[in-house]
């Protein structure tokens, strides 16, 4: 078995440093001159000692230097090297070099943070991978629980896989005081769902059937006449998978009596699809924040809202107790919006199975 | 000292250490099926002395039951050794499975259903012959009854959950007999309930809601305001909850239900903390369930055969299971003349063994004694929260006072170590206990549930604690080492994604021979 292996050398410098994340060069610097520490080696040899244990005879192929190979060799590893020659310093470029170099093998492991995630998704990998998380933060779902979780999984990976998001903050924004997650796509990672990172994430990390049983409620009680407004995520995807057509995971979606009717739409196409219709949207939770608007669904503009008879969240029972009780939130820039949204929403949790859930204006409620 | 102390105080016997040494056995026992070998008997049947009766064409069977063939011998061995590679509740301290933690069972009550008069007994037999079981049966409703302060009680339901589900059957049953059948499809539920009301009321064809807890461990009353309305059949909820927090404005979400033409429904599967102190029917419920083995000291019996006992108001009692047992002032009997019941749930009586466990145990304690074990399990607790919360990295959220149980976290523990609450007890059975972290999902981080009941005693408690406070310090000073547990144990770490596989499961032989062996 080839178990691939790549190590973002600068994730989680950040975090010590109070810098909440390290994305940029600039930001590395800084968190160097406090006196950081990069973790995501150790955290990389971790995985690969624990890898190793389970699976002695498993091959580690990485890239040379302290990208792959040095973390390889402390986790106790002879790994095969394939050619690369990284920038310096090190960069997101590098990351995704990295990953196409490391097309064939049959788990891509990668250590790092969201940051690190979302490169790994734009080199867009031939085959599953799984986060180590290493990173400051770590809202996405395609990352193990821990090191250890994230070896063992890619070495008992037996062919089933599982989507999962990809989601990241604006570090800026995050470092001024505003949380702002956006989902930037989904990763394929082994279907190993008790090791996938289930608490801080706000990201599928349920079992698929939990996802389709969502849908298959939202669809079960769709009427006839009336417009749907899918948001973006992939379990509102999952709504236009269950009604026979692919959906988009990043844009929004309007559908009628089982079909789609707009695709990837701006606000101004919804606005003109909902005219003179009932309307009623269907949105997911972004991030591990509670955000159901506002934030990745601009679209679904406060002129938008205006005319929607029925707000539906969908969630899986995991993601709503990551909240830890917090509120979802709507922050849709208009405080009269946001504020006729307050009160209680219908959750979809599954096939026929719901939760009543305090959504309130985010300008009320403190996140970080 | 004596002389003979004094000699053996000389013997070189070393001294124990402050935690009990413990190893699980281990014998890789094969399936009692895989021991089967043709033509192998236990005990011969001698001849009997009357001819044979031919039975019936049809009731006979074309093939002879695919049981295992073995000597009595192999039998015995074969059970006792699974016996010795489980952590059964008479030999650890069985504090570690809150919500459903065991008492003890008395074993005088064992030795009255070994009785001919109970064991032999048929479940067909006419009633004149049968009467004091069915006096039993009778006693045992009206206790049950006041216990709850409810109307009537079924104790036909063979579980817990069948009493849940027995509930739900019932609640179906009251609104389609008034019209309102198809219109209430909604069962309301808390998150912190027994899930199986969840479940139940899913299987019986509900949707079901389920409400949150709001910011001090209550289910969130706003929540079900939203949720109640026209089409509320029933709410399904447990207090205290899985958390050990009672709710104290219980009567109000009744109230709330019951306004919409709700029913309410009281999961009292642990009553360990409010037995002989309050009552369903105070809080104006309709419904209420009792598992036998969990208030009343029956033995579990692994899922089955355990009972359960189901309450009823008086505008209930026409969808009682049936038949019931009644009585005319001189002779028991059993009712089966009930148009609106919803019908057997289960063939015959009930679990007699079971029921008679309970009511020998009930007579045993009397009224002042029921209230006594819930005051001895509240206050077992107590002692036991304050002991847990002396161990650096353990936390008991929301803060407030519990009952017969709590839900606490490791929360700390694992940001300080990275060592899972499922670590820590997988650790916890090296030294000979069990321990249970939560349902799904976890609401409460790296949570784990303890409730001592009554049955405990200060040094069980005591050594149950530092178990968990030695098992917690290993995490700090070698967190892979707790990481890699069990060490002691019958098998090592178990994959459980396979229980999401249904291509996986085999509940019987039969299924894993189709499943993995053909």
């Amino acid at each position: 078995m080839r178990i691939g292996l790549i190590v973002n050398p600068v994730a989680g410098l950040g975090g010590a440093a109070g810098l909440k994340g390290s994305d940029g060069t600039e930001v590395q610097r800084e968190a160097l001159a406090r006196g950081a520490t990069a973790r995501a080696g150790e955290r990389a040899a971790a995985a690969v000692r624990a890898l190793l244990a389970a699976r002695p005879d498993a091959t580690v192929v990485t890239v040379p230097g302290p990208m792959g190979e040095a973390a390889a060799r402390a986790g106790g590893a002879e790994p095969e090297l394939v050619a690369f020659a990284p920038g310096e310093p090190s960069s997101a470029g590098d990351t995704r070099a990295a990953v196409r170099a490391l097309a064939a093998v049959d788990v891509l492991l990668f250590a790092g943070g969201d940051g690190t995630a979302r490169d790994v998704l734009d080199a867009a990998p031939g085959g599953p991978v799984l986060g180590i998380p290493a990173g400051v933060k770590v809202y996405s779902g395609c990352f193990a629980v821990g090191p250890a979780a994230a070896g063992l999984a890619a070495v008992e990976f037996a062919g089933n896989t599982t989507e999962a998001e990809v989601v990241d903050l604006d570090e800026q924004a995050y470092r001024e005081g505003r949380v702002s997650p956006r989902l930037y796509g989904t990763l394929t990672v082994p279907a190993a769902r008790v090791r996938l990172s289930g608490r801080k994430t706000g990201s599928t990390t349920a079992a698929p059937a939990t996802v389709e049983g969502i849908a298959r409620e939202v669809v079960a009680r769709m009427r006839p006449g009336v417009r749907y407004i899918l948001g973006p995520g992939s379990t509102t995807r999952a709504v236009g998978r269950a009604l026979g057509s692919e959906g988009t995971l990043l844009g929004v979606d309007v559908v009628a009596d089982g079909v789609p009717i707009g695709t990837d739409v701006s606000e101004r196409a919804l606005l003109d699809l909902v005219d003179g219709h009932e309307v009623a949207a269907v949105v997911s939770v972004i991030g591990g924040q509670g955000f159901v608007l506002g934030r990745g669904n601009q679209q679904i503009s406060p002129r938008v809202l205006a005319r929607v008879d029925e707000l539906t969240v969908l969630a899986t029972r995991e993601k709503l107790a990551a909240l830890g009780g917090r509120p979802l939130l709507a922050d849709t820039g208009d405080p009269a919006t946001d504020a006729r949204l307050g009160g209680y929403v219908r959750v979809v949790t599954g096939y026929r199975e719901s939760v009543p859930y305090r959504i309130v204006p985010a300008s009320e409620e403190s996140v970080g | 000292m004596g002389a003979v102390g004094e000699s053996f105080a000389k013997l070189p016997i070393e001294a124990k250490p402050p935690l009990r040494r413990f190893h699980q056995a281990r014998w890789d026992e094969p399936i009692i099926f895989e021991l089967s070998s043709p033509g192998r008997r236990g005990i011969g049947v001698p001849e009997a002395g009357v001819p044979a009766v031919e039975l019936p064409a049809a009731v006979r069977r074309q093939a002879p039951p695919a049981l295992p063939e073995m000597s009595q011998l192999h039998v015995l061995r074969h059970y006792v050794r699974l016996s010795q590679e489980t952590l059964g509740v008479d030999v650890n301290i069985a504090v570690g499975q809150g919500t459903c933690t065991m008492k003890y069972s008395p074993k005088v009550n064992d030795r009255f259903v070994s009785d001919t008069r109970i064991a032999e007994l048929h479940p067909a037999q006419p009633e004149d012959s049968v009467q004091g079981v069915l006096e039993i049966y009778w006693r045992m409703e009206r206790m049950l009854a006041e216990i709850s302060g409810l109307h009537r009680v079924s104790l036909q339901p063979n579980s817990g959950s069948a009493a849940i589900y027995t509930n739900i059957a019932m609640i179906r049953a009251y609104h389609a007999s008034r019209g309102e059948g198809e219109q209430r499809d909604q069962v309301i539920t808390t998150m912190f309930s027994h899930p199986s009301n969840a479940a139940c009321a899913k299987l019986a064809g509900y949707e079901v809601i389920t409400l949150m807890p709001d910011a001090d461990g209550h289910p969130d009353i706003e929540a079900l305001r939203a949720a109640v309305g026209p089409r509320t059949a029933a709410l399904m909820i447990t207090n205290p909850e899985d958390t050990g927090i009672y709710n104290p404005r219980i009567a109000e979400f009744v109230e709330l239900v019951h306004g919409v033409g709700g029913l309410a429904c009281y999961d009292q599967a642990n009553a360990n903390g409010i037995l002989g102190i309050t009552r369903a029917a105070e809080a104006g419920f309709d419904l209420c369930h009792f598992n036998l083995h969990k208030t009343f000291s029956t033995p579990h019996m692994c899922g089955g055969p355990a009972a359960g006992a189901s309450g009823v108001a008086e505008k209930l009692v026409p969808f009682l299971p049936g038949p019931t047992v009644e009585f005319d002032g001189e002779r028991y009997f059993l009712d089966a003349d009930r148009p609106q019941s919803i019908g057997k749930v289960r063939p015959y009586l009930g679990v007699t063994q079971n029921v008679v466990r309970a009511y020998a145990w009930i007579m045993a304690l009397g009224a002042e004694g029921l209230r006594q074990v819930a005051e001895t399990a509240v206050l077992n607790n107590n002692y036991l929260q304050h002991k847990i919360l002396q161990i650096r990295g353990a936390s008991a959220p929301w803060g407030r006072r519990r009952l017969e149980q709590v839900r606490y976290s490791w929360e700390e523990l694992y940001e300080e170590t990275g060592v899972h609450s499922e670590d820590i007890g997988v650790r916890a059975a090296d030294f000979g206990v069990h321990y249970w972290t939560s349902h799904h999902p976890y609401l409460v981080p790296e949570p784990f549930t303890l409730e001592p009941t009554e049955s405990y005693s200060k040094e069980d408690l005591d050594e149950y604690a530092a178990i968990l406070a030695h098992v917690a310090e290993e995490a700090r000073t070698d967190p892979e080492f707790v990481k890699g547990a069990p060490y002691n144990q019958t098998v090592h770490k178990i994959d459980p994604t396979c229980l999401d596989d249904p291509e996986q499961w085999a509940p019987t032989w039969r299924a894993y021979v189709r499943k993995h062996l053909s």
